[in-house]
């Protein structure tokens, strides 16, 4: 067999195993999806009139804020779905079976990838599923057509790809799950402090810089404007760079952890 | 009829059957810690060769080793497993070796049968094939009934069946053991031993390492005693206990004074005055036998209990890893 069959092949057993889990113990993948869904419900019923009057800059709409936050929201989705990548692999390391994986002779990747496709699923799937919160309270793709929606799935598979390479190199430093999702919080406070909430205009000047230069802002930006058809600017071409950026990166950083020998 | 013993010391004069596993100058530390230091080992292909240490000797690292989990210091020497460099070919001697850890390489989250049919994918078995392969293991260790349920609902003796039996998936022609049956009921002790047996009638060569000298003396046709990183015997059962002396008779006593009268006369014997007990060194044959009761006699001293023993592996450990506990006390102060 040849590598690329034979890596193709552990890594679709790989991702049978880790789609078996999740589906066996589904309550964590609910309770990731939990926070996003009670920050959509918060910011839009409790803190909604003042948001939006803040940003609008006259009165407040609650529906033109539901349709500035869902975006934001659904990209968070993602950094919360990856926290549970980083715990998960964090659990799976301490696993003997992962010491049985490294002595057997299979593509050595495959145990990483099997995870990280099986957690990309699962951001998307948690993505649809809070996407149909926000259509239910009022949230509507005004500016979407086919190549929108297209473009949409792709940055969706695109940035959460990214984010679960990185979360799966935080899940193999981390000693165990604790610190695994401690590790991985940086995924969850990054949208807080990106333009998912409010443009990063309304910030304070000395703020501003760190919701610019950080991947959730143009992500969000980007999602944004291809949802309801405001102004993306250099934004698309951020959010591809961050997003192909972090992708190499946190390859590069899982596979050599990962290729270390176990202490 | 011939004595066990010599039917395997006379296999060295013939031509040496393939070695399956070779290794010299083994050496591994962690930091400045030394843990393996240059341990020479040549397993026959189809034996069963048992590495006995204390806690901590380095059997386990030794075994991680061996199964390309962990890499040896470069200051090693070649290290071969079933014809292939570890160092040049780790992924052939993957293909060679199955490995059960000391502790259960099994995923919890997943049933029994889902366990066994994961090997199969990662063997490259065909569907069928694989669930063939998977009843006949799962039937063979007697694991039909828990088949369906989560392996983390597994008794201890269950999970090491099921750890075996995945390894079996791929027919492997070397199976490391790490301390197959620590932990283990005496029955489910027994139970492992009958499968580890079994496994060599069809030619795979096992390299296990225990801390029972019993399992060792049980199981293997050749031991090697591992002491601080360093091999400091190796042989067949037989000849390790000729190494140590150690044979005695022993003569246990109910009542006092004849234990006294023993003890006064006869000087070389070494007595337990608190378990009224007399070791008189001694190989057990029949005259010394016959002397030392004829002299029993001659003081009409009745001792209510005699046995004989020929060292064991017990007294090759303790003499080897230099532990300062005797056996015959620890025995005494258990009653």
């Amino acid at each position: 067999m040849s590598t690329l069959s034979l890596a193709v092949r552990d890594s679709s057993t790989m991702l049978r195993r880790n789609l078996l889990h999740a589906r066996r113990y589904p309550s964590m993948t609910l309770n990731l999806l939990l926070t996003p869904v009670m920050l959509l419900l918060l910011f839009v019923y409790v803190f909604g009139d003042v948001m939006s009057a803040g940003i609008g800059g006259g009165g407040s709409d609650r529906a033109a804020y539901i349709a500035y936050v869902v975006p934001g929201i659904l990209l968070m989705t993602i950094g919360g779905t990856v926290v549970g990548t980083a715990v998960s692999v964090s659990n799976d390391m301490a696993e003997g079976i992962i010491a049985r994986f490294r002595t057997m002779a299979i593509h050595r990747g495959s145990v990483l990838v099997g995870h990280v496709v099986g957690s990309v699923l699962q951001s998307v799937l948690s993505v649809v599923l809070v996407g149909a919160v926000g259509v239910t309270i009022g949230f509507r793709a005004t500016g979407a057509g086919v190549l929108e929606w297209l473009a949409a799935f792709g940055l969706i598979v695109l940035f959460a790809t990214a984010l679960t390479w990185i979360a799966v190199g935080m899940g193999l430093i981390s000693p165990n799950a604790e610190a695994a999702s401690n590790n991985a919080l940086p995924m969850i406070l990054l949208p807080l402090l990106s333009s998912a909430f409010v443009p990063v205009d309304a910030m304070p000047g000395w703020f501003q810089p760190v919701a610019e230069y950080q991947p959730f802002t143009p992500a969000i930006e980007t999602l944004r404007g291809l949802l309801l058809g405001t102004g993306i600017g250099h934004n698309g071409w951020l959010a591809v760079a961050w997003s192909l950026g972090l992708t190499v990166l946190g390859y590069l950083w899982a596979t050599s952890r990962f290729d270390r020998d176990p202490a | 009829m011939r004595v066990p013993v010599m039917l395997t010391s006379s296999r060295t004069d013939g031509a040496e059957p393939p070695a399956a596993v070779s290794a010299t100058g083994l050496r591994k530390s962690y930091g400045d810690k030394l843990v393996l230091d240059g341990i020479d080992l040549r397993i026959p292909a189809g034996s069963i060769f048992a590495l006995l240490g204390p806690n901590g000797a380095g059997k386990t690292t030794v075994v991680k080793i061996l199964s390309t989990l962990v890499s040896p210091d470069p200051a090693s020497g070649a290290i071969h497993i079933g014809g292939h460099d570890l160092a040049a070919e780790p992924q052939a001697v993957r293909g060679a070796i199955g490995v059960t850890g000391q502790f259960s390489a099994v995923d919890g989250l997943i049933t029994g049968e889902e366990n066994m049919l994961l090997m199969a994918d990662l063997h490259h078995l065909s569907k069928r094939e694989g669930k063939r392969v998977t009843a006949e293991l799962l039937e063979r260790f007697d694991l039909v009934e828990a088949a369906k349920k989560p392996a983390s609902t597994y008794s201890g003796g269950m999970k090491r069946r099921l750890d075996i039996a995945m390894t079996l998936v791929g027919a492997p022609r070397i199976i490391f053991l790490d301390e197959p049956t620590t932990g283990l009921d005496p029955r489910s002790r027994h139970n492992m031993w009958q499968i580890i047996r079994e496994l060599v009638t069809d030619g795979v060569t096992v390299f296990l390492t225990t801390q029972y000298l019993e399992e060792a003396d049980e199981l293997a046709d050749r031991i090697a005693v591992l002491n601080d990183g360093r091999i400091a015997a190796e042989g067949t059962a037989e000849e390790l206990k000729r190494l140590v002396p150690g044979g005695h008779v022993r003569l246990r006593f109910a009542d006092p004074a004849a234990y006294r009268l023993a003890a006064d006369a006869l000087r070389e014997a070494t007595g337990d005055d608190y378990g009224l007990t007399l070791h008189i060194p001694s190989d057990g044959g029949q005259r010394e036998l016959r002397s030392i009761l004829d002299w029993l006699d001659s003081l009409d001293i009745e001792a209510d209990e005699l046995s004989v023993h020929t060292p064991d592996l017990d007294d090759v450990f303790f003499a080897l890893t230099g532990g300062t506990g005797v056996p015959e006390t620890s025995e005494e102060t258990v009653r």
